[in-house]
């Protein structure tokens, strides 16, 4: 258990899945929810059937991807489908103070589990809904995954080499803004409850929340008529400012100038070669004029040291510079370790490993991270006898009628990607 | 106005912001859930005021679209807080105030006299948030960092760009942005404990951790097996020995798709041959592309160079069939046939979205000194009993001295000329 925490008083029935709103609940639960998980076997979340899984071997338990945004909550495997599973999720909307759901917009509804429903049962229930375009509009109900999103909201054109094609992120970009905003949401409609006895509804489109962080492309398109296009890493106020290969394999180091100083003083740290006082790279206009020229030039130097020496020696004259890190660099990165970013939790079946923590620290009322993420109806028993007080016959009626779910009710899992 | 934000999440609290480009964000979302938030600029304005673009491409201080972006609905004054009198009229305010935002190198506050410690004593209610490139401890806390650095440190830029040319950021300044809204989520659970408890407390964020917040598998996929993500251009990164596009060129743009790796089943491949273009697509040796997909293919044990040979030929042929069709066509095609495709949307196409449409998305903001209204994105979220909005356009450098200073401070004419003379405010 945690310890006593900000919100320990909160209680979340989460009937989300994939990214944004478990990841929501997720911060919720780290800083002391109660955050229940309705899952169910026969539709299992669809993190929890993409790699890495434990051993290679697929599996709904054995996906690292599937735990990452899972942890301190309890999981239980409930068909709310079913009529008497339904019965039990609105005992749960009973239990809540916040419902969570990601569903295509309607799914809910058809199950009887929509806002209205739920605040018949609970009048002052804070339900907020997440997907990718919203509850309304004509393409609401086209689901998307957040790597799809990105791509909607903008960010595929603007992301790249000029010259070449738009670029796959490798990430699902807007799947890691919509988060963040909706707990800002859900802890404003906590107190806003706690003022005035209120619950509320909250409707967030992934898109519209993605859109915000493209705020100068927007009005530079909707002012200027500028159509923003790849840039590559160029800015227009900066030179150099780009990514140089250094020493190794597939190894870069960004440097990042200015200012005049920064200039100096990156001139200073690369030994002052004739190039570098020739004029036209003595102002900012000179050196965006001449960035081609002046990008090799610096290639030629840095590929002669490691990311690492270049970042230091950089950054101790002065100028901002910063190793180009993968997944490797940021584990074994001494600022990520000082920072605690990573913590260590056993997983009933994966074995220990890594779960990021929040980007900030509080030093008053901090996360506590102390549960793995869950394997599929870890915590039927905790749920369904303390929370809900069914008894031992209750529950086992349940799994015979198939209303709890067991592994006997998964499909065969696959996923690859 | 101030009477409808009684109603808004954030109404009667006061921020005071210091922030630059990694914070502006973060107070602009409490900003516009109805906080009285209060930019205090150096006299002369904040110097992110200099970055473009710029309204109609005149630089100017109060014509910075960059600015306005992230500025919407607060007030601003001018201080000087390394002058004496600027500090005295800066405690004052943090009297007044319930967050105080800033993104100074680590120390600096301390050292003039307003870090946490000494800002809690004067209000034992204040949350003041920290954001920095890499926090306030640790043996990088004074590196020197851009949104680029935030961007290779977080591990973002690695996985992104071409594989034969250097990593890429993400474009449009993602790792400040990243670090504006994850402190606002901070700052938030700092407020919930504040009302619970009366105790305010320190918020150290790290711009670095934002981003590294935003990797999907990549550490799992290192951590678990030592696989590691590559920059891939237009193709899936972890298939290394076999090209698998999900960008696509078409008419007029690109389309995202990821026909061989989630497949609908007949879709696609029914769409090429009802157009006359599947060649031999529809035979059974393609049956298991279409239906399950690369990870189905791969489990029959097919000789790998078979393999390859048939995902050359089918993408060749897609390729050839997205060329003939412009983005809307190809969108619209593939929600009929319950495709996974979208179009690689340009900033015109959002501005003209039917879906964005529909759900009032843009704000229409008026800039009277500018004679002209600006459209803005709008909310990250619709909330039923309170409003999200934009209360007022961004303000003018110091536009709000004489309501702060003289209306509510209680200064008067003569002490506002004189501190204006001493480059105070």
């Amino acid at each position: 258990m945690g310890t006593r925490q900000v919100l320990e008083r909160i209680k979340v029935a989460d009937f989300s899945w994939w990214g944004v709103a478990p990841q929501a609940c997720r911060e919720l639960a780290e800083h002391g929810a109660t955050v229940v998980r309705i899952e169910s076997h026969r539709h299992p979340d669809g993190l929890r059937t993409m790699v890495p899984y434990k051993d290679d071997i697929p599996g709904v338990d054995r996906s690292a991807f599937g735990a990452a945004y899972n942890t301190n909550k309890y999981s239980i495997s409930l068909d709310f489908a079913q009529p008497k599973g339904l019965e039990i999720a609105k005992k749960l909307v009973q239990w809540a103070d916040i419902f969570a759901e990601s569903n295509a917009p309607g799914v809910m509804a058809k199950l009887g589990l929509d806002y209205e429903s739920c605040k018949k049962i609970k009048p002052d229930i804070i339900y907020f809904s997440t997907c990718a375009q919203g509850q309304y509009g004509p393409h609401h109900k086209l689901a998307l995954s957040g790597a799809h999103s990105m791509y909607v909201a903008g960010f595929g054109e603007v992301t790249g080499w000029p010259d070449r094609g738009a670029v796959w992120t490798n990430t699902s970009y807007t799947d890691y803004i919509s988060p963040w905003y909706l707990v800002t949401a859900v802890i404003g409609a906590l107190l806003y409850r706690r003022k005035t006895g209120k619950g509320m509804y909250l409707d967030q489109s992934q898109l519209e929340a993605g859109i915000t962080f493209l705020g100068p492309v927007m009005l530079d398109y909707a002012v200027n008529r500028r159509a923003a296009t790849r840039m590559g890493n160029r800015i227009p106020y900066a030179a150099p400012h780009g990514a140089y290969r250094c020493q190794g394999d597939e190894r870069w180091c960004v440097i990042a100038v200015f200012t005049d100083e920064e200039w100096k003083a990156f001139c200073q740290v690369i030994g002052n070669p004739d190039w570098a006082h020739d004029e036209k790279f003595a102002t900012l206009l000179g050196r965006k004029e001449n960035e081609d020229e002046l990008d090799r030039l610096i290639e030629e130097w840095t590929q002669n040291y490691a990311p690492e020496k270049v970042m230091h020696i950089m950054q101790a004259a002065g100028v901002p510079a910063a190793v180009v890190q993968n997944a490797q660099d940021i584990f074994e990165d001494p600022q990520v370790k000082h920072r605690e970013h990573f913590r260590f939790l056993e997983h009933k079946v994966i074995g220990r490993h890594a779960y990021n923590a929040p980007a900030y620290r509080l030093s008053k009322s901090p996360a506590n991270i102390w549960k793995a993420g869950q394997v599929l109806g870890e915590d039927n028993e905790y749920v369904y006898k303390e929370i809900l007080g069914l008894s031992d016959e209750d529950i086992s009626d349940l799994v015979v009628e198939g209303v709890i779910t067991t592994e006997a009710d998964l499909p065969e899992i696959t996923g690859l990607y | 106005m101030t009477h409808q934000k009684e109603d808004s999440l954030l109404g009667g609290y006061r921020v005071l912001d210091l922030a630059d480009e990694k914070g502006l964000l973060c107070s602009k979302v409490l900003a516009d859930l109805g906080a009285d938030v209060i930019k205090i600029e150096r006299p002369g304005g904040d110097p992110a005021r200099h970055i473009g673009p710029f309204y109609h491409d005149i630089p100017d201080p109060e014509k910075s679209l960059y600015w306005f972006t992230f500025n919407t609905s607060k007030r601003s004054i001018t201080l000087d807080i390394e002058k004496s009198d600027g500090q005295e009229i800066f405690i004052s305010l943090v009297r007044t105030a319930d967050f105080v935002i800033e993104c100074f190198p680590p120390g600096y506050m301390d050292k003039l006299g307003f870090g946490y410690s000494t800002l809690s004593e004067i209000n034992p209610r204040i949350v003041v948030t920290s954001i920095t490139a890499f926090g306030q401890s640790g043996p990088y806390k004074d590196y020197m960092a851009s949104d680029i650095v935030g961007m290779a440190m977080g591990g973002l830029m690695s996985i992104c760009g071409d594989a034969d040319r250097s990593p890429v950021r993400h474009a449009a300044s993602q790792a400040y942005a990243q670090a504006g809204v994850q402190a606002a989520l901070g700052t938030l659970i700092a407020h919930y404990h504040r009302e619970l408890t009366g105790e305010g407390q320190q918020v150290d964020v790290s711009m670095q951790e934002c981003v590294c917040n935003t990797l999907q598998q990549d550490r799992q996929w290192w951590f678990h097996g030592h696989l590691m993500a590559t920059r891939s251009g237009g193709n899936l990164s972890l298939f290394a020995d076999m090209e698998v596009p999900v960008i696509f060129p078409c008419k007029d743009g690109f389309v995202a798709c990821q026909a061989l790796v989630y497949p609908t089943p007949a879709g696609l491949r029914q769409w090429m041959a009802d157009e006359g273009m599947a060649d031999d697509l529809m035979e059974e040796d393609y049956e298991a592309w279409f239906t399950g997909g690369i990870a189905a293919v791969a489990m029959r044990g097919l000789d790998p160079e078979e393999m390859m040979k048939q995902h050359t030929h089918i993408n060749d042929l897609i390729k050839a069939f997205f060329m003939t069709h412009t983005k809307a066509e190809l969108y619209e095609g593939s929600l009929l046939r319950r495709m996974i495709l979208n179009p690689v949307n340009t900033v015109e196409d959002l501005l003209e979205s039917p879906q964005l449409r529909a759900r009032d998305y843009f704000v229409r903001v008026e800039h009277p000194e500018l004679g002209d209204t600006l459209t803005y994105p709008g909310a990250p979220y619709k909330l039923s009993e309170t409003p999200w909005r934009i209360w007022y356009r961004p303000p003018l450098i110091g536009e709000h001295n004489e309501e702060v200073y003289e209306k509510e401070f209680g200064l008067s004419k003569e002490e506002l000329i004189l501190l204006k003379q001493a480059n105070v405010i």
